[in-house]
């Protein structure tokens, strides 16, 4: 996936450390029993990484939380990066932590544009729950299976995902009409708050701000 | 955790519909920036969805538009109680990304920093969570101490919380001569302020009793919502990242790490209670060991060179204006690297693709997951609970929303 193509010139290719000779324990299992679905792997800066394959990788995750070899029972972080003009533009980083076996483990899977759907990890560790959220929000990645996937930090009316690349760095998000508190929770009672241009001095709402 | 009752202590069921509320953002009990859409049934939480993001400055697009000096000042502003962790966060890993070793002197400068930090981060929490439950003078005496550790801050970096203080190999200024006898003096202070606050505190049957029970977190539940820092340990998990990836010079001091037993709001104050007593531990320890030598380990890459170096050299004009136009550039390559905040794992993830700025830059904010699990910790509660359920969790809204 991942190695098909060299990246074009000047795109960042940071797993082109060459792997070390002999792959940590952890890495040589994961090759071990995933043969098919590891991709790559690299320790640089003395951070186990391994690169999998985003078909299959809920049962790396799972045998991850639940080989007593592995016990990761604390999944610290997921997030993104987007590496634009490269081929799998999308990668997503997750960090493992093991409280029990005190082992750190660095999982990637590439993600080809315009097919960003992963399989969500939240099922397995309910920590990842807002984490991709927040990861939905900012790259538009989207989780299969995921509870409640909707913007954390952003509005539902943000047009857009700003973290990727390709987001103006200087775009204006247009205006949005006042809303009532509750109607996106849908309740009976919907209070009936008088949008700005109701009021007559407000302007058209869609109208985006000219600062 | 508490399961959700509607009901309690044999109120009649008069069959009423659950009643929608909205807490925050604007209420003070929400430190101003998080909204919490509560049902309620009477007094009850029945459940709660919490809607964070009003503080949201976009740090990691920033990050990207900057080159990696520019953004040790953004790191002040994320956890802004304690704003030299973040510093030193950040620097150690674009340090591990050039392979550059502070020297000991810096490190031991760090390690005195960050613990008084600590200090005041654990302060801020306990003063507001003593203010919200009605104890107002905690408050007061509390923010009293933690003005003589921000007029410390003040004298080595020149600001009290915007500090921008290290960088990449180094700190930007040395421990300033009068620092260590001031240091002590200080330390006495506060001392004397924790002894007031925790008999303000720990023998006031009103507090104890806003405490104790609420807000239960068990060690697998905590665990699972990846928990880290003070709210970990009160479950009884001594995980505590300068012993689990010792980092800098914490190896070499001689340092305890509270546990709780319940992981109930009580257990939350009484860690941190004891943590700050460690910390001035740490910090006299590392006066003490403090060793003589540099403050800055200058590598051409990535620091300023010496000004005398600039006006007087053509060499030193030249590093200078490479690294100043350009940034520092560090090989291509990714690290992470996690460093004990006041709250938990502040984790900085960068990639560099060899430019000089940064590909991604990412900050691993503790208290995420702890607001991801505030709405199960709250229901089953009453509605006044979730002031010390709230406070209890530390959220800092900079370091949340980044």
């Amino acid at each position: 996936m991942s190695e098909a193509t060299p990246p074009p010139e000047g795109a960042a290719q940071p797993e082109a450390a060459a792997p070390a000779d002999s792959p940590p324990e952890l890495t040589a299992l994961l090759r071990s029993t995933f043969a098919n679905s590891v991709v790559d792997h690299h320790c640089q800066h003395g951070d186990e990484t391994v690169i999998i394959r985003r078909e299959g990788m809920l049962e790396v995750f799972r045998f991850l939380k639940e080989d007593p070899r592995c016990a990761f029972d604390m999944m610290i972080d997921l997030t993104a990066a987007d590496y634009l003009p490269r081929a799998p533009r999308f990668e997503l980083v997750v960090h493992l932590k093991s409280i029990t076996l005190h082992h750190r483990l660095r999982i990637k899977v590439p993600l080809e544009e315009g097919a960003e759907e992963v399989d969500t990890i939240s099922g397995l560790w309910v920590a990842a729950n807002w984490y991709e959220r927040e990861c939905y929000d900012m790259y538009g990645i989207h989780f299969a299976g995921h509870p409640d996937l909707r913007r954390l930090l952003l509005y539902e009316e943000f047009q857009g995902h700003p973290l990727r690349k390709d987001y103006d760095y200087h775009v204006q998000q247009p205006l949005v009409p006042l809303r009532a508190v509750q109607e996106r929770h849908d309740y009976e009672m919907v209070v009936e708050y008088p949008t700005p241009a109701e009021d007559g001095d407000g302007g058209p709402p869609e109208e985006p701000a000219q600062d | 955790m508490t399961e959700a009752s509607p009901r309690r202590m044999g109120e009649p069921d008069l069959g009423a519909e659950p009643m929608v509320i909205e807490i925050g953002p604007q209420h003070p009990a929400m430190h101003g920036i998080t909204r919490m859409h509560a049902e309620l049934d009477g007094e009850v939480v029945v459940s709660v969805d919490v809607d964070i993001g009003y503080l949201h400055r976009g740090f990691e697009k920033e990050c990207e538009n900057s080159n990696y000096i520019q953004i040790i000042p953004y790191t002040d502003r994320l956890n802004y109680v304690s704003p030299l962790i973040n510093n030193i966060g950040y620097s150690m890993t674009v340090e591990k990304l050039f392979g550059i070793e502070p020297p000991r002197r810096a490190e031991f400068a760090r390690v005195i920093m960050a613990e008084l930090s600590r200090i005041t981060d654990h302060l801020t929490c306990l003063g507001a969570m003593a203010m919200e439950v009605g104890a107002m003078s905690v408050f007061i005496w509390y923010v009293k101490a933690r003005e003589y550790l921000w007029e410390l801050v003040e004298e080595v970096t020149g600001a009290r919380l915007t500090t921008n203080w290290t960088r990449i190999g180094g700190n930007a200024n040395d421990l300033p001569d009068h620092f260590l006898d001031m240091l002590e003096e200080r330390l006495k202070m506060v001392e004397s302020v924790l002894d007031e606050g925790e008999k303000l505190l720990l023998r006031n049957k009103i507090f104890i009793d806003r405490m104790q029970g609420v807000g239960i977190v068990s060690k697998e539940r905590a665990i699972e919502y990846a928990f880290t820092g003070p709210m970990l340990r009160a479950c009884g998990v001594p995980y505590d990242l300068r012993r689990e990836d010792p980092y800098s010079v914490y190896p070499e001091l001689d340092f305890e790490i509270p546990v709780g037993t319940v992981g109930d709001c009580l257990d939350r104050v009484l860690v941190r209670v004891e943590e700050m007593r460690q910390s001035i531990r740490i910090v006299r320890q590392a006066a003490e060991m403090l060793p003589p030598g540099d403050y800055m380990n200058y590598d051409r890459r990535a620091s300023l060179p010496d000004k005398m170096e600039v006006y007087g050299s053509i060499e030193g004009l030249i590093d200078h204006f490479k690294v100043v136009m350009d940034g520092p550039q560090p090989p291509p390559g990714e690290a992470y690297q996690a460093v004990e905040g006041g709250n938990g794992e502040v984790g900085f993830y960068i990639v560099s693709d060899g430019s000089g700025q940064p590909l991604k830059c990412r900050c691993r904010p503790p208290c995420f997951n702890f607001v991801a699990a505030l709405s199960e910790m709250v229901v089953g509660h009453y509605v006044a609970d979730i002031v010390p359920i709230f406070g209890s969790i530390n959220m800092i809204g900079g370091e949340l929303e980044r």
